[in-house]
Parts: structure tokens; C-alpha cells; sequence
């Protein structure tokens, strides 16, 4: 019985598609099935693997590298505090204490109820912004202890914290696993084509032709918008 | 054709941040790839549209693949992840007759203090695309891939909308603007680790495998890249240069910022100023006083303090001084002083700073993101990052700091050059690093050390006492030889 759910694995096979080698697609689809179930269990690297064309073991080998792969079940909220440099000059430690304490987990550990699950995070990239955390990779900026108690009460309560100053608020925030909600698709009429590296040695056809001329009409399926 | 909608700009706040991209100060000066970040939907195609993307693509689509790559080597684009390598030059570097080759935007970015790429795709991610299909086009590059770091999910957001409504729009895929120019883009997103931003490894990441270098050489990935075939890899802020280089040509370009570095970058201050941020800035011409000090930049100290202490160009970068405030932000000039521009990311300490601290901090973050590939690397961070430890925890001996330097000196040999850093270069190691290590990433651990201790080795003693309860004051004494 095939892990993915069907939805899951039409994704999974466009994603794969989207590669010369399908090997390519297996952090892709690691993500896509810890948003399956929030983390990677071994069924699931069976399957990328079957999908793949490599072993369960190679994908464990991939998978493992990434801090972002979970291999066993986390909080339904991952909340990362920042405390490299930019964040530790403004308090990002004294901030991580204040959600170990009002959580009361260390860093690693999950609440009992399954609910978060503390990290201490490396730079998330929003430096000038310290010191920062963010939920299930939603960013909260010039956070103070209020900012991450208000949060928690969010979630709690069933609200969502994107409010409060998290851009890109559109809905809830999702469970953990989630990243991106909106995903690339390809539509086949507008497809290039993977090139594989196998492929032997033509230069691309532009090249050929200067400037770039305007295809014939058998090949032209297609119109630029405000030519 | 339809008429475009007005694009609703948003007003900068009393401080000048744009509430919209977290960060960005809408301040005075010239603005070549922040100048849509403003419009509170920047990020859609209707109001990239209507504020004149893809007219650099269509600018070098009626011109031949070559004439593009001159101009973007006569505009002298310097790389903008760090090592500020000429594009135009690097392109160069892909071998003849040798194909399909490919194009790898690198989005990974995770230096400690940088913050540019992510609001670039967050806030442009059009203008990304624009920058990606005229590499695309100059070089023959058959697919592009664009590696985003895998924490960001509002870029990854916004990139596969983008990229949805490019290709539905004609811009991306089959026949791009009705020409027979083709390629696919593929959104990729990495999944946490620092490593994977080392080019190499980012294609070793590419293929499905664990994020670790390559051996080099090759020293550049344009000869033997993804899947070995030839590859360039750009970073972001790179790429989003090029839609306004071939709108505007390289002449104009070269009319922003300095002869040696032409154009403008994306400057992230952070730490103890009155108003971090991001800020796009001329670069050579601004100094560091400028920035952190200026009006029209971040104004200054917080609280009126003192300067101790500053990390001129990411978390790799040795640290400068009160001194070195007036080198203009120009990669030579900075390297000459004996650090690097990199990342574009000015990391400000005030005097009330614990500098042991901090340099632990940073010595952290390398010792868990080294990915473990070679031995000085993998033992040497970690053994700082415990003697740092240890000191900080007042459990110092009087040898570790002959130690850290031994250590440092072990990952990356030779002492500074004394011309830049006069009789302290002695007891220092080199800058830039002379490797014993695969990739920059073990050497880049000793800058915060050397740094640190060459300018504030008495707080380091302050903090490690003898066995006899006394702290150490002076130079330190060797484990065992009479106080
Ligand atoms: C340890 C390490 C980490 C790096 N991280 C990044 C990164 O996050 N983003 C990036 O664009 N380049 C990073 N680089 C630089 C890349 O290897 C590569 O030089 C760069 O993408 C080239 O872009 P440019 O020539 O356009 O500047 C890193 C290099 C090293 C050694
Ligand atoms: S220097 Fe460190 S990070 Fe770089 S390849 Fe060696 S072990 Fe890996
Ligand atoms: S140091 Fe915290 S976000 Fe960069």
C-alpha cells in the first residue's frame, strides 16, 4: 500500500518530474511527507525511495544531514528561537529562557501536550529584526517575552497569531510540517522540458539563432502577454 | 493589452521602515533592486508589470546571447554572497561545446547578520526570475534551479506564485516572450543547513545527496557542476541585478558606486544601533561611519554608547574597530584591512558588549554547522567552542588562549599579514585563510578568535583564574611553569 495519500502522490509525481534525475526530488519529498503526518516516518522513506530509485537507507543518509527532517514525532508547533549573534546582542537568550521556562521544556524537548516543541536556532535570517523567533518557520519579529506569551494564548485559543506582525498572513498557521502553501505547477503547455545531463551535447536552440527569433508557428503554443 | 492597475504604494513609518518588508528602510538614494519593495503587492505579477519587469528580458532577448554577457561583464557585477567574484568573468568560465549547462540561484543564505536574499524573494520574487532567464539566455543554461533555503516558507510562497503566474503569463517555460528561447525554472528548497550555501555542496544537495563539498579542484562548479555538467552558481542579490543592468546598460550601471565596485548592494546592519535594517547603499563610496553613524542610515549607537567593537561583512568576517570606520564599504578596500565585505551584513557591538561571549556565540554556530568532512574542521571548531565554554564559565587555564590561537593556527596556518595588522599579526592567523580544510567554513571559526583576543585579551584573562584563585592578568603563563 503506497504511503502517500492520492493528492500526495499526483504531487510527488510532478515534483519528481521536475528533475533530470529523480534522485533530486528526495529532500522535496521528505518535506512533502512530514506535511503528510508532521514528521518522516519509515514508511514514508520506503516510499521515496521505491519513487527515487534508491535505498530506504540512502534516503535516512540524505534525510539525516538536515536539521528540518524530523524522525520522530514533534509538537504540533515548532517554535525556533534565534540566538546567534545579531539576536544574542538583543536579548534573543533571555528570550529563548523565557519560552523554556513559560513552556516549561528545555530546548529539544516537547510540552506534554504535544502542542510546541522548543528549538534553539541558528540565524533565521532576519537579523536586523532581533531578536526574533519563529512558529512552524512563520517569522515574529523584535519579539519580547509578551510577543511570544501573546502567541502561545493565540494558539491556544485557537486564533491565528499571523496577526502580530508575521508577514504573509493569510489563514491559520499551519501544523508543523507545512511550509510553502502554495505550490509550483507546471502547466504541460507551457512546459521547456527537463534537460538531462545524459542528453548529447546541442547547444540550446537560441543560440543558434540571433537574437532570439520568434518560432515558427508549428512549434509556437503560446502568446506573451503585452507583445 | 489590457491597462494595468495602479500598484498601491505603501508610506514608509516615522522611522522610514516599509511595514511591509520587515526591515527595509525606504531611505535616500538610489534603489536598482529594492525599488519595488515599497508596493504593499509587490510580490504579484500585476504590480511587477506595472512597475517594468521583464523589460531587461525582453532588453537582452533582442539582442544575442554574447552581446548580453558583455554587457553584464562590462558592468562589472560583482558576486554579492561574499566572495564578490565577477559574474561576467565567472560566466566566461564554462567550458566550450561542452553541454546541457545549468543555472543554480543560490537562495540559501544563512551567514549569521545577513539579511538580503530572503526580502528580495519575499518582496521580488519577479525580478529574480527576470534575473534568472537573462543568465539563462546569455549563456545557453538549459534549466534552471532555485535553491531557497528550506526555513523560509513565505518565500517559497511567493516564489511558486511567482513563478505560476510567469509561466502562465509567457514568461517562463516553452517560447518565453514568443521567442524560441525556452526553460524551465524549478523551485528547490533545502531543508536547514548552513553548509549547503557552499556552492558544492549545494549541488551535492541538488542531487539528492548529503550537503558536503566537493573536493576542489575544480575550483568552479561553471566546469564540472550539477550532475557534472558545467553550472553556474549566483546568488540572489546577483541575479536581481541584472533586469536593471540590461534596462539601463552597464555604462549607467557604472554611474552608481565606485570604479572597483560599480553599483549598489544590500547592506544589513544589526546589533546595538538606533535604527537596524536593511538598506540598499552605493557601494565604495558609503563608508562604515556612514552607515552606522548617519542620518539617513541607522543614526548612531543606541543609547548614545560607545562602539566596542564591529563584524564588517557576516559571521566569517574578522572584526574591525573604531579605527576602521572610515573604509568605504568596498570588497578591496576591506580586504586589504585585513576582512572581508561578504555577505553585506554589519553586525554593531556597544561597549557594555561581553566579548567573550559573543566570540563564543559565533565560534558555536561553526562548530554545529560544520559538516564534518575534514578533521581540523570537524575536532578544531569543537575543541574552541569548549575552551571558549570553559573560560566563559570561569573554568579557564591560563594556556587556553595559547591554545585557541594553536588551534586556529592548525585550521588555517601562517600569521596574518603584518602589514595590516602590525606586531598582533604574529600571534594571529591569516586573513584571508590559508585552508587546511575543504571549503572556508573551518577557517572562517578562527576570525571571531584572533579578532577578539588581539583586542581584548585582558577580558579573556579577566576571566580565567589560575589554580591558586587569582586571575590572570598579564600574558598568559604556560600550564606547569612558575607564577
Ligand atoms: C560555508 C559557505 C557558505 C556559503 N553560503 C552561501 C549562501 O548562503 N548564499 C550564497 O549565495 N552563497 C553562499 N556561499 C558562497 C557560494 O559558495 C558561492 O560562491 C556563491 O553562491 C556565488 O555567488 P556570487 O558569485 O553570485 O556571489 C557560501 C560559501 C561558503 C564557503
Ligand atoms: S571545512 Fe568544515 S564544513 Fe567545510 S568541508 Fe571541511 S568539515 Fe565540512
Ligand atoms: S542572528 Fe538571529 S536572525 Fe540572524
Amino acid at each position: 500500500m503506497s504511503y502517500f495519500t492520492e493528492a500526495n502522490a499526483r504531487t510527488a509525481a510532478e515534483v519528481i518530474a521536475r528533475y533530470p534525475r529523480p534522485r533530486s526530488a528526495v529532500i522535496p519529498l521528505l518535506h512533502l511527507a512530514q506535511e503528510q503526518e508532521g514528521w518522516v516516518t519509515r514508511d514514508a522513506m520506503v516510499e521515496i525511495a521505491d519513487l527515487t530509485g534508491i535505498t530506504p537507507a540512502e534516503v535516512l543518509g540524505t534525510g539525516s544531514f538536515y536539521e528540518m527532517f524530523r524522525f520522530h514525532p514533534v509538537g504540533r508547533y515548532l517554535v525556533n528561537v534565534c540566538t546567534n549573534i545579531s539576536c544574542q546582542l538583543l536579548g534573543g537568550e533571555e528570550l529563548l529562557h523565557h519560552v523554556e521556562e513559560s513552556l516549561g521544556v528545555h530546548a529539544g524537548g516537547t510540552t506534554d501536550d504535544g502542542m510546541f516543541t522548543v528549538e534553539e536556532v541558528e540565524c533565521v535570517t532576519a537579523c536586523t529584526e532581533a531578536p526574533c523567533f519563529t512558529v512552524n518557520y512563520r517569522y515574529f519579529h523584535r519579539a519580547d517575552s509578551d510577543t511570544f506569551d501573546a502567541v502561545v494564548a493565540d494558539l491556544y485559543a485557537g486564533r491565528s497569531p499571523l496577526a502580530r506582525g508575521a508577514q504573509g498572513d493569510h489563514g491559520n498557521l499551519p501544523a508543523h510540517g507545512t511550509l510553502g502553501r502554495l505550490r509550483q505547477h507546471i502547466p504541460d503547455d507551457r512546459r521547456a522540458g527537463v534537460v538531462p545531463p545524459e542528453e548529447a551535447g546541442e547547444e540550446p536552440v537560441w543560440l543558434r539563432t540571433t537574437p532570439a527569433t520568434a518560432p515558427s508557428a508549428a512549434t509556437s503554443t503560446t502568446h506573451a502577454p503585452d507583445a | 493589452m489590457l491597462p494595468m492597475p495602479e500598484p498601491t504604494a505603501v508610506h514608509p513609518d516615522d522611522m522610514g521602515y516599509v511595514p511591509h518588508a520587515a526591515g527595509f528602510v525606504a531611505n535616500e538614494g538610489p534603489k536598482l533592486v529594492s525599488g519595488r519593495f515599497p508596493y504593499e503587492d509587490s510580490y504579484t505579477l500585476e504590480c511587477a508589470l506595472a512597475t517594468g519587469a521583464y523589460t531587461g528580458l525582453r532588453a537582452a532577448l533582442g539582442r544575442t546571447p554574447d552581446d548580453v554577457h558583455t554587457e553584464v561583464r562590462d558592468a562589472t557585477l560583482l558576486g554579492r554572497a561574499g566572495a564578490g567574484f565577477p559574474a561576467g568573468v565567472k560566466w566566461g568560465f564554462c567550458p566550450e561545446g561542452v553541454w546541457p549547462r545549468y543555472l543554480v540561484a543560490n537562495g540559501d543564505e544563512s551567514e549569521p547578520g545577513t539579511y538580503k536574499d530572503r526580502l528580495l524573494m519575499e518582496r521580488d520574487p519577479h525580478q529574480l526570475i527576470e534575473g534568472c532567464l537573462i543568465a539563462c539566455y546569455a549563456l545557453g543554461l538549459s534549466q534552471c534551479f532555485l535553491y531557497v533555503r528550506g526555513e523560509m516558507a513565505l518565500a517559497q510562497e511567493r516564489l511558486a506564485a511567482a513563478l505560476n503566474d510567469a509561466y502562465a503569463a509567457g514568461y517562463v517555460g516553452r517560447n518565453i516572450c514568443d521567442t524560441d528561447f525556452s526553460v524551465d525554472i524549478t523551485l528547490h528548497w533545502g531543508a536547514g543547513a548552513y553548509i549547503v550555501g557552499e556552492e558544492t555542496a549545494l549541488i551535492e544537495s541538488l542531487e539528492g545527496n548529503r550537503g558536503v563539498p566537493r573536493l576542489k579542484p575544480p575550483y568552479f562548479p561553471a566546469v564540472i557542476g550539477l550532475y557534472g555538467k558545467p553550472t553556474i552558481v549566483n546568488n540572489v542579490e546577483t541575479l536581481a541585478n541584472l533586469p536593471w543592468i540590461l534596462e539601463h546598460g552597464a555604462v549607467a550601471y557604472r554611474g552608481f558606486g565606485s570604479e572597483a565596485s560599480p553599483g549598489t548592494r544590500l547592506f544589513a546592519v544589526s546589533g546595538h544601533v538606533v535604527r537596524p535594517g536593511v538598506y540598499e547603499v552605493e557601494q565604495g563610496v558609503t563608508t562604515y561611519r556612514d552607515l552606522i553613524y548617519g542620518l539617513n542610515f541607522c543614526r548612531g549607537i543606541r543609547d548614545g554608547n560607545d562602539l566596542k567593537a564591529f563584524i564588517p561583512g557576516g559571521a566569517s568576517a574578522p572584526w574591525f574597530f573604531e579605527e576602521q570606520l572610515d573604509l568605504p564599504l568596498e570588497a578591496r578596500d576591506v580586504g586589504a584591512a585585513g576582512s572581508m565585505l561578504g555577505s553585506g551584513a554589519i553586525v554593531v557591538m556597544d561597549h557594555t558588549t561581553d566579548v567573550v561571549k559573543a566570540c563564543l556565540r559565533v565560534v558555536r554556530f561553526f562548530a554545529r554547522e560544520s559538516c564534518g568532512k575534514c578533521s581540523p574542521c570537524r575536532e578544531g571548531t569543537s575543541w574552541e567552542e569548549k575552551i571558549l565554554e570553559r573560560i566563559l564559565d570561569g573554568h579557564g587555564r591560563p594556556s587556553d588562549l595559547d591554545l585557541l590561537l594553536d588551534i586556529g593556527d592548525n585550521i588555517s596556518p601562517g600569521p596574518y599579514p603584518v602589514a595590516a595588522h602590525g606586531a598582533a599579526a604574529l600571534d594571529a592567523v591569516p586573513f584571508p585563510p590559508h585552508q587546511t580544510t575543504i571549503c572556508p567554513l573551518g577557517p572562517s571559526s578562527v576570525a571571531p578568535i584572533t579578532s577578539a583576543l588581539r583586542r581584548f585579551r585582558s577580558e579573556f584573562e579577566a576571566k580565567i583564574t589560575r589554580r591558586d584563585g587569582i586571575p590572570v592578568q598579564s600574558a598568559p603563563v604556560a600550564d606547569g611553569a612558575p607564577a
